[in-house]
């Protein structure tokens, strides 16, 4: 009987528990070498990229002044979306945490987090079918109006396909991210603080101020790195609505670049010394984005540490 | 202020402003919104904006002169909050609005579920604009390989993943190992999905030779991004199995693999199976990586260990920025925005099924 064979097969449930047990090391320990092989083979992949003669990589300058415009170009599509999604995705956090009706709270939280549902090649799709088109008019606005501001020199891109409307669509795909995490360092904010600060009179913007955003800090700003993290490596969104050029300061017009698109866009039909430039075009992704991801993480386990609140 | 003190109202609210003032502030804001709009040309987006900062703007001077500056500021805090939630809602709305207007014409397209795109050429689609024939070519490759891809890639993770989890949660003890573990897990889900594919290319391509492009690769890639979420959920999950079941089994001389898999599992598998499926929810709509590591293909492929494969994603991807004919583009348009609409579906069934597994298989508490 099964219940005999519990408790009696001695030799056999040692066994097992030394095959289970290791089982579950190594399936750990294959996580940890996978990590280090995306590293290694990214490495060893790209070094002849580095050490290849200048002329053979694209643009004939060597590597370095191959990827330097489109690292900036990634920084500049990254902060546009963090400058518009931080500001909203808090407010979404604030009244989804403190403002919204206790019944409708989770249900909200669902509508939201549907954002981060939707795959990013539809809202590649959606950004250059509909939002570019949409979006045109209020660039030439810009152009006309605040064109003697550097970043909106005209002529405006008749396609609306520049990097700030990027930049819009990244943010709507970062905006789920910092809002989720936000919202439960908002929800952890201890009661007795939140009561204490209403007692004495203050209103809810007052409370939200002296107790909750204090409290939050952490959490927010980790939020926001790994927003940064997710918008630095995001593919499908820049290379369907960018109309990729050299670097450009105006970001109205068409032009620069981002790494994850150059890849995506070149890769499939790449050969030869380019598939190596692209390679270690993703190996300087890697490293930007795993240096994000490690503080943004080294926030959240320090705040977690020394939180005495709750 | 309250000089004139017509009605009677009492001590407690006075210098606060009635429970009715937003609707008239809002009433009057659309109503002057509406009278701007039709000066300067009326479009319902701009209606709504202009009303909503001239609502934001009454309420808060109205507070403002009635209640002090310490209540207006809560007012506009409150408006900003609100206003922020509305804006977000507003690319869901869109994206998905936009989805079902572009994507329903090629969804029920006859065949568009059942034929590939191969010997679809260029000159069906330039036919098919100029003299209005049906628009030929359908998704049925691309969503056999999405398939396929899937499902190998959720093979090699969910073993990986939940394994690890049960090694963090019954083994760890918070062992170095155990800590780097969730340290590296927590980074890993930040790596972007290109990189994932590059790693498996670069893999691959050292391992079997330069060009190696299949549909395992693409699993690869896939199970890349794809274990780190399935380790976080089932950790979670695992965690919260109480302590008392456990116990009770190793009081009955029950060995610990056995109760792992007889007792702690089953408890937690309700939670397990729903962060697997949204974990395959998440990767299902991954382009970048299989644009790396599969190719994409115009016929069926039920190889997944030989030859370019086409999937959902690069599907839509290449037919928006490679229409099939260069000079008539529609019927590309077309077949891309019903691949999204399908894939769409896709995912948000998958995201349903994890919340319907949840709540049915939920386990019994005794209580």
């Amino acid at each position: 009987m099964t219940t005999n064979s519990l408790t009696t097969s001695q030799g056999a449930g040692r066994a097992g528990d030394k095959v289970f047990s290791g089982a579950a090391m190594a399936a750990g320990c294959l996580i940890l070498a996978v990590l280090f092989g995306v590293a290694l083979f990214l490495v060893v992949q790209a070094i002849p990229a580095l050490t290849a003669p200048a002329e053979d990589i694209q643009g004939g300058n060597g590597f370095f002044a191959y990827i330097a415009p489109i690292v900036v170009g990634t920084l500049i599509a990254a902060v546009i979306a963090l400058v518009i999604a931080t500001p909203v995705a808090i407010g979404v956090a604030l009244f989804i945490s403190h403002y919204a009706p206790r019944r409708l709270a989770s249900g909200l939280g669902y509508v939201v987090d549907l954002l981060a549902a939707i795959p990013s090649v539809v809202y590649g799709a959606w950004g250059a079918a509909f939002l570019a088109k949409e979006i045109s008019p209020a660039y030439d606005w810009l152009a006309t109006y605040l064109g003697w501001i550097p970043i909106f020199e005209g002529p405006a891109s008749a396609t609306g396909k520049t990097i700030l409307t990027a930049g819009i669509v990244l943010s709507v795909m970062v905006l789920p991210i910092i809002t989720s995490l936000s919202r439960e360092i908002f929800l952890q904010t201890p009661k007795l603080h939140e009561e204490a600060a209403l007692a004495l009179g203050a209103t809810r913007w007052e409370m939200i101020e002296m107790a909750v955003l204090p409290f939050g800090r952490p959490g927010i700003i980790s939020a926001i790195m790994l927003g940064l993290g997710r918008a630095l490596g995001e593919t499908m969104a820049v290379a369907l609505v960018l109309s990729s050029g050299v670097l450009t300061a105006s970001l109205i017009q068409s032009g620069n670049q981002t790494i994850a698109a150059e890849i995506a866009l070149n890769f499939p039909e790449a050969s030869g010394i380019k598939v190596n430039t692209l390679i270690a075009a993703g190996l300087v992704l890697f490293v930007i984005t795993l240096g994000v991801n490690m503080i943004a993480r080294w926030i959240i386990t320090r705040h977690k540490e020394f939180s005495g609140a709750n | 202020m309250t000089a004139t003190v017509v009605r009677k109202r009492s001590a407690l609210t006075k210098g606060q402003l009635p429970k009715f003032a937003p609707y008239i502030v809002l009433a009057v804001a659309l109503i002057v919104g509406a009278a701007i709009l039709a000066l300067i040309g009326f479009n319902a987006f701009g209606w709504g904006l202009v009303s909503a900062i001239l609502f934001a703007v009454g309420l808060v001077s109205w507070s403002g002169a009635v209640e002090g500056a310490r209540k207006a500021k809560d007012k506009l805090a409150t408006c900003l909050v609100v206003g922020s939630f509305l804006i977000a809602l507003l690319p869901l709305i869109s994206v998905i609005f936009t989805v079902l207007v572009n994507g329903i014409p090629g969804l029920i397209t006859p065949g568009f579920l059942g034929t590939s795109m191969n010997g679809v050429t260029g000159a069906f689609d330039n036919k098919a604009v100029e003299e209005g024939a049906p628009v030929l070519g359908g998704i049925y490759h691309a969503l056999m390989g999405t398939l396929q891809i899937t499902l190998l890639a959720t093979v090699i993770s969910v073993p990986v993943g939940l394994l690890t989890s049960i090694y963090l949660v019954e083994y760890g003890n918070d062992r170095p190992l155990a800590r780097a573990i969730t340290f590296f897990v927590d980074v890993m889900t930040g790596i972007p999905s290109i990189v994932a594919g590059l790693f498996a290319a670069a893999f691959f391509f050292a391992i079997v030779g330069p060009g190696t492009k299949t549909g395992a690769v693409a699993a690869v890639a896939l199970s890349v991004l794809m274990i780190p979420v399935v380790v976080r959920s089932s950790e979670e999950m695992l965690k919260i199995v109480p302590n008392e079941l456990r116990e009770a089994s190793y009081a009955l001389g029950v060995r610990k693999w056995r109760t792992i898999t007889k007792v702690v599992i089953p408890t937690a598998i309700s939670g397990i199976a729903s962060g697997v499926t949204l974990a395959i929810a998440r990767v299902i709509g991954e382009t970048a990586p299989i644009l790396v590591t599969a190719g994409f293909a115009t016929t069926i492929n039920n190889n997944v260990f030989g030859g370019w494969m086409a999937s959902l994603p690069t599907f839509i991807y290449t037919q928006i920025l490679n229409p099939t004919s260069p000079s008539n583009p529609e019927p590309s348009d077309q077949r891309a925005w019903g691949a999204a609409l399908v894939l769409i579906i896709l995912v948000m069934l998958l995201n349903l099924g994890a919340r319907l597994i949840a709540r049915l298989f939920a386990p019994k508490t005794g209580r």
